[in-house]
């Protein structure tokens, strides 16, 4: 049918507690889900006040884990749930970040945790009318989730009083269209209304406006997935399985050149080289680390000494002058070719850039222009040194982190990995030796 | 307003109300933070990321135009921070930009090339391939070059919340992204042009004025379009004696920078080859050419023999004239000639809108206050078309002021988009069906009625004692047709009232009764065509005709005299709301002499007192005389406009305001003008309808 | 135009899932679904989904030139789509995509000439552990060797 996105087992230093019912038989359906402590915590929160269940969820220290890492319980908060327009729920299961394939397995294996999930927030903001919006090229994945959601109304678990508790709520699904630019927050809710994928200004914000102009909750589909959890074994507990400032699990997206790359559970403070060695099996072939993203190509790259003594968190990556990011961890091993990974990062940002704003679609042209020719070995130092400062050119001026997006990565791999585009440019010079002397005009 | 906060620009303290952005602060500080796609009145954008300025404690460069100033924001805008920004903003934005300012329209009026000027770097480091895409032509009059462009969206929200038409949108992605009109190759709409004049850069080019010449090789005549009443200005630009284009980019004017089809591309009619250049003389049935004083000293000599033998005179003027040639004619007509019988085809009922508003103060409204009124109940008039200026108003007052709006039309207009309620009824209906709207016209703060014809006569005074009822103050606009419509009528082109409204001595026939009637003498039409729709009764009338081209009823006449358009001499206009504008002579065409000139010439071949026909002295007679034009000339002269006053007390009806009608013209026609201009007739949405949006 | 009953069938009941007033929400999903049915989004097609939503044919050409997946001309009966992102790319991705050109003699958004085939090289499609991947329509085939994608591009050449 569709093919398996797990190993037979998780991995012994995994942290099971999202993923606890992906390996059973039957994993998706209601049925499963209700023997296996499903929809419990919705109705633990039906007990609590909004403000109660925003609580719960600020002591879990739960941070949006699509990439920008924002605190969940103070989105939340951020909702005026007194406000007459109507509050909407709205998940980003756009899932397009290079390196990050972990919300297609929650989907795959337990969309009923998610359907919880938003239920539960739902409570907290009064909100009555969700959608998920999911990529286009997730086509079997949106029959998967409707045919979740068709359970979930059959069984009084979605639609008019749920389960006696007076609680309406009416969830539906979305198609994308292939556009990396909609998994940003606001050109989300753009192309929720049927427009172009361009991102809003801001503020005001999704909360206070967002899907159709009422205030929303907008989060990732791991976010909402990781609530039921944490309403099951109390904010505290699941902050705990973490470290501090960095509560909970996470879902890691090992890719790239390790033995045993795939999707695991891992807590939040997980050790690199440990993740490296023993979740991923060891380098390819026992090859060296060069190169690592910690988090989508969003994101610096981390040569291979910065990255072995890092922890998976937000601090410490943040001190490493880099960001946990979305989970895609991707793994290069020297026989990477930099110059070549540099060409296809930039060329994936000109290729989703909205072009709303200057620096970013001229930019990202620019730089696929001049990195595919420096790829090719045709160019001066000059030219490396403008990739840096045309990067630099675009950062922290563009309408959207796209732009940012685009020129980390970028800075960081033409910095740490100077001597191959060098090297490159080297190989294709052409030397003058031979030739005739040319000729100056001006005496 | 919001109370006033204070903040550091650059060094020096400034103040503004809470909340306004801190481009405009800025601005009316004198402190200019460029930018490309922000446009006052427009939707922010916050797109081109040149406005970018330091504040102090944000964490990046922020845009200032999308920035509301608070209390204590410190701010620097030539710091080298967003010096750098700038120039490399541009660097970016001319990398795909080609190098064709030697060819390209907006060279000289450039705003990419201006700012590149100011900010810009010395040279580009870009030394890859450009991509190129070809030219495209959306209509006769716009061309789209997509290359040049650098999606600013003015364009887009123009033409979609100015206009309210919505025909360019944004398609393709990233850099790739590329204008597009709403027919896909093609462009279905009002062709008024606003696109191309507000393209900072030559994205957008007219296909009228394309290649012909450089903006600094033109002179540039501002004067007031000629077709519709509402008396927009237009900024001509002529060399060798040509007009090649109109505009109004300075925004110079009641208008802004508004514009229709007409205002920017109806001037080609002065060019036609039809254009009357030599006086005619009817010569064994025929009309032939004859010199300038044969064809005068006859005029003359017939003129003043049908006097001497107490004939009668018709004299119909024009709604195209200015005030000074109107008020010279009617004093020619009745002072030199002896006669009452004046008329000109009168499209709206003023007189009965002057007498029922008789003892109020400020009750006519100027198109400034249709920008700012708290509501605006239209009757009776597709504006859109029609109108086009004061629809501009309404509908930027609905966007930008959430002004209230109703319609009561026969049909479907644009306006119901903004408007609270829109009510479809046949003309005789309108008066009824607008006073069930009394409960909500109660509510609104203030009110500016504007109608059409199908309110007139009686109708008048029950409208104005309808709106007196709802106890909120109220201003009016009585819709007429032309450029001098209500000239026409202010200065007492009516069989029965004189200049100012006096009522005349000794009334006379009306337009349609003097064709009617079988014993006139002599009937004198100066640009009007009354004979393109009625026969002239009278076989023995010597008729004598004043016109730019050979009309229906020119071709009637014993006597053609080539007359000069309105933008071949000077003089004054009132639009539809009473302001008086002065229009500036930009070419000559040969041949022709203005209409006041041949009143001169004709009053002096006969011998007759009427004062030095010069557009200056009439003037002066005209501020001195007719009540409600003491306007001050400094205003009329540097290219102001003056809200005329007109008479504060009773004024009779109209023997017939049944014949009051509008020529219902619509975008794309303009009476017996429109069917000479090729621009006019050449786009694919004329002749166009009234009451299909 | 008519669809089948069961895209009519989506179509009525998708009206219902947005605010009042707000049905453009259904443009984006109404093109997907509907060009699976006619193979690529046509000026009929424009058209129809414009005047069911009271929409102008320009806000519908606005969004079909800004997603990929939203396609101006018709692509073969299987569309393969090859991503050389950055994890696929570590795994050869790159070099799958040069065989499949290679294989079926077209390039990106090219049509085989007997309409059976198309190739696309695309942005990541989210199956970065399972690298290399691709897409057969909207399938997924992960750990895709050269000689499992030849027998592959065979097979849809047989059938």
């Amino acid at each position: 049918m569709y093919p398996s996105l797990l190993h037979d087992s998780p991995h012994p230093s995994e942290t099971v507690v999202l993923s606890k019912r992906y390996r059973l038989p039957n994993s998706r359906s209601i049925d499963t889900y209700l023997a296996n402590d499903g929809y419990k915590a919705f109705m633990r929160a039906s007990q609590m006040s909004p403000e109660q269940i925003i609580d719960e969820v600020k002591t879990s220290n739960l941070r949006g884990r699509g990439g920008a890492g924002f605190p969940t319980g103070m989105k939340w908060s951020f909702v005026p749930r007194t406000s007459p327009k109507p509050k909407y729920i709205v998940v980003n299961a756009d899932e397009s970040e290079p390196g990050t394939c972990k919300d297609r397995v929650i989907i795959q294996y337990d969309p009923h945790q998610l359907i919880e999930g938003i239920l539960i927030a739902a409570r907290a903001v009064d909100a009555h009318r969700g959608w998920i919006y999911i990529r286009g090229e997730y086509r079997y994945l949106i029959d998967i989730m409707d045919e979740a959601l068709a359970e979930a109304y059959a069984r009084g678990w979605l639609g008019k009083n749920i389960q006696g508790t007076g609680f309406d709520f009416e969830l539906s699904s979305h198609t994308g269209a292939g556009a990396y630019e909609c998994g940003e927050e606001s050109a989300l809710l753009e192309s929720l209304e049927g427009k172009r994928g361009v991102p809003r200004i801001r503020p005001p914000f999704p909360a206070v406006s967002g899907a159709f102009q009422a205030p929303t909750i907008l989060n990732n589909v791991e976010t909402f997935a990781a609530v039921p959890s944490i309403f099951l074994m109390g904010g505290q507990a699941w902050a705990d399985l973490g470290i501090p400032k960095a509560g909970g699990t996470k879902l890691t997206c090992l890719t790239g050149h390790v033995n045993r790359p795939g999707v695991h559970e891992l807590a939040l403070g997980f050790p690199v080289r440990k993740m490296i060695e023993d979740v991923g099996g060891g380098m390819r072939g026992g090859n060296k680390l060069k190169a690592m993203i910690p988090g989508g190509s969003s994101c610096p790259v981390l040569t291979g000494e910065e990255a072995w003594e890092l922890t998976m968190d937000y601090d410490s990556m943040a001190k490493a002058k880099t960001m946990l990011g979305s989970g895609g961890v991707v793994i290069m091993d020297e026989t990477t070719d930099m110059v070549k990974a540099c060409l296809r990062i930039i060329r994936f940002y000109q290729h989703e850039s909205c072009g709303w704003c200057i620096p970013c679609r001229e930019g990202t042209l620019w730089l696929k222009k001049l990195l595919t020719r420096l790829d090719e070995g045709v160019g001066s130092a000059k030219d490396i040194d403008l990739v840096g400062d045309l990067a630099d050119n675009m950062l922290g001026r563009t309408f959207c982190p796209l732009g940012d997006a685009a020129a980390l990565p970028t800075m960081s791999i033409v910095r740490k990995f100077r001597h191959e585009f060098e090297a490159k440019l080297a190989k294709k010079a052409v030397s003058m030796a031979g030739l005739p002397q040319l000729v100056s005009i001006n005496g | 307003m919001a109370d006033p906060v204070t903040f550091t620009v650059n060094g020096k303290s400034m103040q503004a109300p809470g909340g306004t952005l801190l481009i405009d602060a800025c601005k009316r500080a004198g402190v200019e933070i460029p930018a490309f796609c922000y446009y006052e009145g427009l939707a922010l954008q916050a797109a081109c990321r040149m406005c970018l300025v330091e504040v102090e404690k944000a964490p990046k460069l922020m845009a200032g135009c999308t920035l509301p100033v608070t209390e204590g924001m410190v701010v620097h805008t030539e710091s080298p921070a967003v010096v750098k920004a700038r120039k490399t903003t541009l660097e970016f934005l001319l990398t795909n930009h080609p190098l064709d300012c030697p060819v390209c329209d907006k060279g000289g009026e450039c705003e990419l090339q201006d700012m590149v000027f100011r900010y810009g770097a010395g040279d580009s480091r870009f030394t890859e391939i450009k991509h190129h895409v070809d030219e495209k032509q959306w209509s006769p009059v716009v061309y789209f070059d997509a290359p040049r462009c650098i999606l600013c969206y003015r364009c887009v929200r123009i033409c979609d919340e100015g206009l309210g038409v919505k025909a360019l949108g944004v398609t393709n992605r990233g850099a790739y992204s590329e204008i597009t009109p709403n027919l896909g190759d093609h462009l279905e709409c009002d062709e008024c042009g606003a696109c191309i004049d507000i393209c900072p850069v030559g994205a957008l080019t007219s296909g009228i004025y394309r290649y012909q010449t450089r903006p600094w090789e033109m002179e540039h005549v501002a004067t007031i379009c000629t077709h519709c009443s509402n008396g927009c200005k237009t900024t001509l630009g002529v060399k060798n004696d040509q007009i090649l284009r109109g505009n109004n980019r300075d925004r110079s004017g009641i208008n802004g920078e508004f514009l229709c089809i007409k205002g920017r591309y109806a001037f080609d009619f002065v060019e036609h080859a039809e254009r009357l250049q030599s006086p005619l003389m009817r010569v064994n049935g025929k009309l032939e050419e004859v010199s300038w004083s044969k064809a005068l000293s006859f005029v003359a000599q017939r003129f003043s023999e049908i006097k001497a033998a107490g004939g009668k005179f018709g004299v119909i003027g024009s709604e195209h004239t200015t005030n000074e040639e109107n008020y010279y004619l009617q004093k020619f007509a009745r002072q030199g000639l002896g006669t009452p019988h004046i008329d000109h085809r009168r499209s709206g009922d003023l007189p009965a809108l002057l007498d029922a508003l008789s003892s109020k103060q400020n009750t006519l409204a100027t198109t400034a206050d249709l920008y700012n009124a708290k509501g605006v109940l239209i009757i009776g008039s597709d504006l859109s078309q029609q109108h086009p200026f004061l629809a501009y108003q309404i509908r930027s007052d609905a966007r930008l002021h959430q002004a209230k709006v109703f319609t009561v039309t026969e049909g479907p207009v644009r306006e119901d988009k903004v408007a609270t309620k829109a009510i479809r009824a046949a003309a005789a209906d309108h008066l009824a069906t607008l006073k069930t709207l009394a409960d909500d016209l109660k509510s609104i703060g203030d009110l500016i009625v504007v109608f059409g014809d199908s309110i007139k006569g009686a109708a008048v005074a029950e409208l104005v004692a309808f709106i007196d009822s709802l106890g909120i103050p109220a201003k009016y606009v009585c819709l007429v047709d032309y450029s001098n419509s209500r000239g026409a009528s202010d200065m007492g082109l009516l069989p029965y009232l004189g200049p100012g409204y006096h009522v005349s001595q000794q009334p006379g026939m009306s337009m349609s009764e003097m064709l009617a009637d079988a014993a006139l003498d002599a009937l004198w039409v100066v640009g009007s065509n009354p004979l393109k729709n009625a026969t002239l009764a009278s076989p023995k009338a010597f008729v004598v005709v004043q016109d730019i081209f050979l009309s229906e009823t020119a071709q009637r006449a014993d006597v053609v005299l080539p007359a000069a358009s309105a933008y071949e001499k000077s003089g004054t206009v009132t639009n539809v709301c009473g302001e008086v504008q002065r229009i500036r002579k930009a070419v000559s065409v040969m041949g022709t002499k203005a209409d006041l000139d041949i009143f001169g010439l004709l009053a002096r071949a006969m011998r007759l007192e009427l004062g030095q026909a010069t557009p200056d002295k009439v003037l002066e007679e005209i501020r001195s005389t007719v009540h409600g034009y003491n306007v001050p000339l400094p205003v009329i002269a540097t290219g102001g406009a003056a809200m005329t006053a007109p008479v504060n007390g009773r004024v009779p009806a109209a023997a017939h305001p049944q014949a009051i009608q509008s020529a219902r013209d619509t975008l794309f026609t303009s009476g017996s003008l429109g069917r000479y201009s090729k621009t006019l007739n050449a786009v694919l949405e004329s002749p166009g309808g009234l009451y299909k949006p | 135009m008519t669809f089948s009953p069961e895209l009519e069938k989506r179509f009525a009941e998708m009206a219902g899932k947005y605010p009042e007033g707000r049905q453009k929400a259904c443009l984006i999903p109404m093109l997907m679904y509907a060009q699976d049915e006619v193979g690529y989004i046509s000026e009929e097609l424009k058209a129809e989904i414009a005047r069911r939503l009271s929409i102008s044919v320009l806000e519908v050409n606005e969004v079909v030139g800004y997603y990929t997946m939203l396609r101006k001309k018709r692509m073969g009966k299987t569309h393969l789509q090859i991503c050389t992102n950055i994890s696929c790319l570590l795994w050869d991705g790159d070099k799958l995509w040069d065989r499949a050109c290679e294989k079926l003699g077209i390039g990106h958004n090219e049509v085989t000439a007997d309409g059976t085939v198309s190739l696309e090289e695309v942005e990541c499609i989210g199956a970065c552990s399972w690298a290399p991947a691709i897409q057969v329509n909207y399938d997924f085939q992960h750990n895709v060797t050269i000689d499992q994608l030849d027998t592959l591009i065979d097979d849809l050449r047989k059938a």
